[in-house]
């Protein structure tokens, strides 16, 4: 046996009028956690999608060679059932149907006359999780659990096919902190019952605390593979092999000129919109000025997003309470429309959920919010419309051939661009940006970050509310701690840390909570 | 981005954007050669129009809340009752015309409120509100009529469905005034195609080349001066055929134009992002079900006109023929996605279809197998190539 597990030599893949793939080496050493790196549309995903079979054999060039003999997969099924399972980004669960559903969909455990043996089933799946450090019942239904629990019944749903290599896609994205610790740990525990695994990462610290070893793809090349214990396979090193320059300054430079008071919020209290006595925020209160960037920091559930969004036409919670003012003026914004008549922007963490019409083109992406601006009674100038789309394209740099097309074949940082000129069109003046670089690579968050800093020049004032502290640490001004609804603290950047940060976002109430 | 779009690239574009104009010109090529050209023949030619007539009216009004993601079931039932309430007014009552038909579109801007109020602002599925509105403007149709046809309606009411302008302007066996109209027309269907065209090239954007933008011009106006010269030699200009030309052009610049026509799109297109874009999401919802409310009861008189009653079982299944137009026009069932020439084109197939199939003898029950057929493969096709151009992942 050989001490690779898998081996992809010189993969190539093309598609109509692109090459995703040229001779793409991969080799996996059996046990080992490996990790795969590269900017978004590098080719990541392609590999894995050619490695797991959704791109059958014949469709690229090159060889397969798992665990000793080359493969030629049709589907994903003949992959899996040589122990190779994928994990998307985006979870897989049926929301309404149990976790040993869950588990077994696809692959039913059949008793007598090829029914369901509902015992069997459960039992296995409560084995599956207890490997998974799950306690949760398998009958229970999977939309109630968080995702962080998800994620961890995807893996034990990959358990259960008998798994020898399993793909992770960006599996901490979408986790919090303590979701994601737990993730990796269960992952070393997979690595020492010697399950392989591959994971797809953009986030460096992880790829630093648990990857045997690291391979960069760039522009559809691997660039190199490094070997994560030996001194030289620095972060830096990492950035520099996936963007092909020196990112010798993650965040721009920006000298603030701070200015008048723009917005103030005071004592702003929403409740749950269908618990009616659960506050979600309590007692809110934060400035931003001209030129300004606040950053929030918070927990995942600290009510980030709650507070972005009620404050934002009360377009989350019931029962809100507080008051808001604008360059010392009392304003009063109970609909979207009416924010965004006072220069409020707010720009979604989940932009293909809530921030774009993926159907539509860039154009009409960017004028969604600013419909009122390029029309006269009602009536939509065509022509204005698509010029301000081209200056938007070129001022922020939207990679695409034409502004005419859609939105969802984009990549994320793309997409994020068009998100932020539809908002940067409006005209706001306070733009309220919820995980601005949220699953884009490492390229495009240096561009979204010089955005930000053109805009604070231009006297607009930015809150960023972000689960990275380092880029809060990078780009604010000040930060505001969010923990429980609450904010506990504020910070000005010179003196901030991330782990007095840290201390404050996990600060609880002195007094009693309940209310 | 300046530049002139070369003639290939121009030609793959709108092959693909244009698959369904190519399927019309098949289907209509087909049964002309099948019924030996009776299909084009003046006085055919005018009655498919007359008779298809309120499905394109209907469909005009369901593409919008087909593009919003939502469906109308209750479209037949609401042409059946506005329809009885207009002959309650003029036979029963021996009230003018006039007053049945303004009775009839009040009450369809009624009923088109009470629908848009459950889906808008109760938050009921269209699917459901409408069709209790099926069952329920079908009752109401029953009630006022007594179970029993009314008629007839007699002049001038049936004018409007049944009326021709004809012999305004005179002219040798064929009508000069219809001619007249059809010139104005096309002179500005090519203004306005000259001043958009003048309006991109202004705004640096990709134009076609100015030969191949005339012939564009030229082949259009021609193949609808003959199409008008088919109608002068038969009965002259349908009245419908200018009410129908009123709602398409009308309803085309609301959609493709207007701030209302945008939010119909964005809410089809992403439900969330709209309410979070500023869109009114709730009173762009209600004024989609007024007014396809509005336009069924257009419909319902346009056909209580045309067969100078009103019967109990008017409208039936009307619903499904302009649901079905809509989708062999394009729109897609997730919503965000059509178009008004799109949603007419569907229909004009459908009725060239059935019309051809008449005209052959075939059978009405053969007759439903095609027309159902059809449907499935022109939503076949639209996913196929859709798929194939990569606008839809996955």
């Amino acid at each position: 046996m050989s001490t690779n597990i898998l081996e992809m030599r010189s993969i190539t893949k093309t598609f109509p009028g692109v090459k995703a793939l040229q001779d793409v080496t991969l080799e996996v050493r059996r046990g080992e956690i490996h990790a795969i790196c590269g900017e978004n549309g590098a080719g990541k995903s392609t590999l894995m999608k050619v490695l797991s079979g959704v791109y059958p054999h014949g469709t690229y060039e090159g060889d397969i060679v798992f665990d000793g003999e080359t493969v030629s997969f049709g589907s994903i099924n003949d992959s899996e059932h040589k122990g190779i399972v994928i994990i998307h980004q985006e979870l897989a669960l049926v929301p309404y149907a149990s976790v040993a559903e869950n588990i077994f969909l696809g692959n039913e455990q059949r008793g007598a006359g090829g029914l369901i043996d509902w015992n069997k089933t459960n039992h296995m799946a409560a084995a599956l999780l207890a490997r998974v450090g799950l306690k949760e019942n398998p009958t229970t239904p999977v939309g109630f659990l968080g995702v962080g629990k998800q994620q961890l019944i995807e893996i034990a749903k990959a358990l259960s096919k008998d798994v020898r290599l399993l793909i992770l896609d960006e599996p901490t994205a979408a986790l919090n902190d303590s979701d994601s610790e737990h993730l990796l740990d269960l992952l070393r525990e997979l690595q020492r019952e010697g399950i392989t695994s591959i994971m797809i990462s953009h986030k460096l610290n992880e790829i630093a605390e648990i990857a045997d070893r690291t391979t960069i793809i760039r522009d559809g090349r691997t660039i190199e593979t490094l070997d994560m214990s030996a001194p030289t396979a620095t972060q830096d090193r990492i950035i520099k092999g996936m963007v092909g320059r020196d990112l010798e300054h993650r965040y721009p430079e920006r000298t603030p000129q701070i200015g008048e008071e723009m917005l103030r919020v005071e004592d702003w209290t929403v409740h749950h919109p269908t618990q009616a006595d659960r506050l979600v925020v309590d007692g809110a209160s934060f400035t931003v000025r001209a030129g300004e960037v606040v950053g929030i920091a918070g927990l995942m559930g600290a009510g980030r997003t709650e507070l972005a969004m009620s404050l934002f036409g009360h377009s989350y919670g019931r029962n809100i309470t507080g008051r808001v003012y604008k360059r010392g003026e009392e304003i009063h914004m109970r609909t979207v429309s009416e924010a965004i008549g006072h220069g409020i922007a707010y720009a979604t963490e989940d932009r293909k959920k809530y921030g774009l019409n993926l159907i539509e083109d860039i154009k009409r992406n960017i004028s969604a919010a600013g419909l009122h601006k390029m029309s006269r009674r009602g009536w939509v100038n065509d022509n204005e419309e698509l010029k301000v789309a081209e200056e938007y394209r070129a001022s922020l740099n939207i990679k695409t051939p034409s502004v005419l097309a859609v939105v969802g074949k984009l990549s994320g940082g793309n997409q994020q661009k068009v998100v932020l000129s539809k908002w940067i069109y409006t005209d706001a003046d306070v733009l309220i940006l919820d995980e601005p670089t949220r699953g884009i690579d490492v390229g495009a968050k240096y561009e979204i970050y010089t955005i930000i800093n053109r805009l604070v020049a231009a006297g607009k004032a930015v809150v960023v509310i972000s689960s990275e502290l380092p880029e809060l640490l990078g780009i604010c001004d000040r930060i505001y701690t969010l923990a429980f609804g609450r904010i506990t603290g504020q910070v000005p950047v010179a003196q901030a840390t991330q782990e007095r940060l840290m201390e404050l976002m996990t600060m609880e109430k002195e007094t009693d909570k309940v209310q | 981005m300046t530049g002139i779009a070369s003639i290939r690239e121009l030609m793959t574009r709108n092959v693909r954007q244009s698959g369904i104009y190519i399927a019309f010109v098949v289907i209509v090529a087909l049964f002309t050669f099948i019924t030996d050209g009776l299909l084009l023949n003046p006085n055919n030619l005018s009655n498919l129009v007359l008779q298809y007539s309120y499905i394109l009216i209907l469909a005009i009004g369901m593409v919008i809340v087909i593009i919003a993601g939502h469906i109308d079931l209750s479209v037949g039932s609401v042409v059946a009752v506005t329809g009885a309430i207009s002959a309650t007014i003029v036979i029963k009552n021996g009230l003018p015309w006039w007053m049945g038909v303004l009775a009839a579109l009040a009450a369809g801007l009624v009923i088109g409120a009470w629908q848009g109020f459950w889906v808008a602002f109760v938050g009921i599925p269209a699917f459901i509100v409408t069709l209790a509105g099926m069952l329920l403007f079908r009752g109401l149709t029953l009630l006022i009529l007594d179970n029993i046809s009314l008629s007839p309606f007699g002049q001038p009411y049936t004018t409007i469905a049944a009326g021709f302008q004809n012999g305004l302007l005179g002219g040798p066996g064929y009508d000069v005034f219809t001619l007249v109209v059809f010139g104005v027309a096309v002179a500005a269907y090519a203004f306005s195609q000259w001043r958009a065209r003048r309006g991109r090239v202004a705004y640096q954007q990709t134009v076609e080349a100015f030969p191949l933008f005339v012939l564009k011009i030229v082949i259009v106006g021609a193949v609808v001066m003959w199409f008008a010269y088919q109608l002068a030699s038969s009965r002259g200009l349908p009245n419908v055929l200018i009410l129908l030309a009123f709602l398409i052009v009308t309803y085309s610049l609301v959609t493709s134009r207007t701030v209302f026509g945008r939010h119909v799109y964005a809410i089809g297109g992403n439900l969330s992002a709209a309410q979070l874009s500023g869109v009114k999401v709730k009173w762009v919802n209600f004024f989609i079900f007024v007014n396809i409310g509005f336009l069924a009861s257009v419909a319902g008189v346009v056909f209580s006109s045309r067969s100078n009653a009103a019967q109990p079982a008017a409208g039936n299944m009307f619903e499904l023929d302009a649901i079905a137009a809509c989708f062999i026009g394009g729109a897609a069932v997730t919503g965000g996605v059509g178009k008004v020439t799109g949603a007419m084109v569907g229909g004009l197939i459908m009725a060239v279809m059935s019309n051809g199939m008449q005209l052959m003898g075939v059978d009405q029950s053969v007759q439903q197998v095609v027309k159902g057929l059809v449907l499935l493969l022109a939503v076949a096709f639209d996913v196929w190539n859709k798929r194939r151009a990569g606008a839809v992942s996955r």
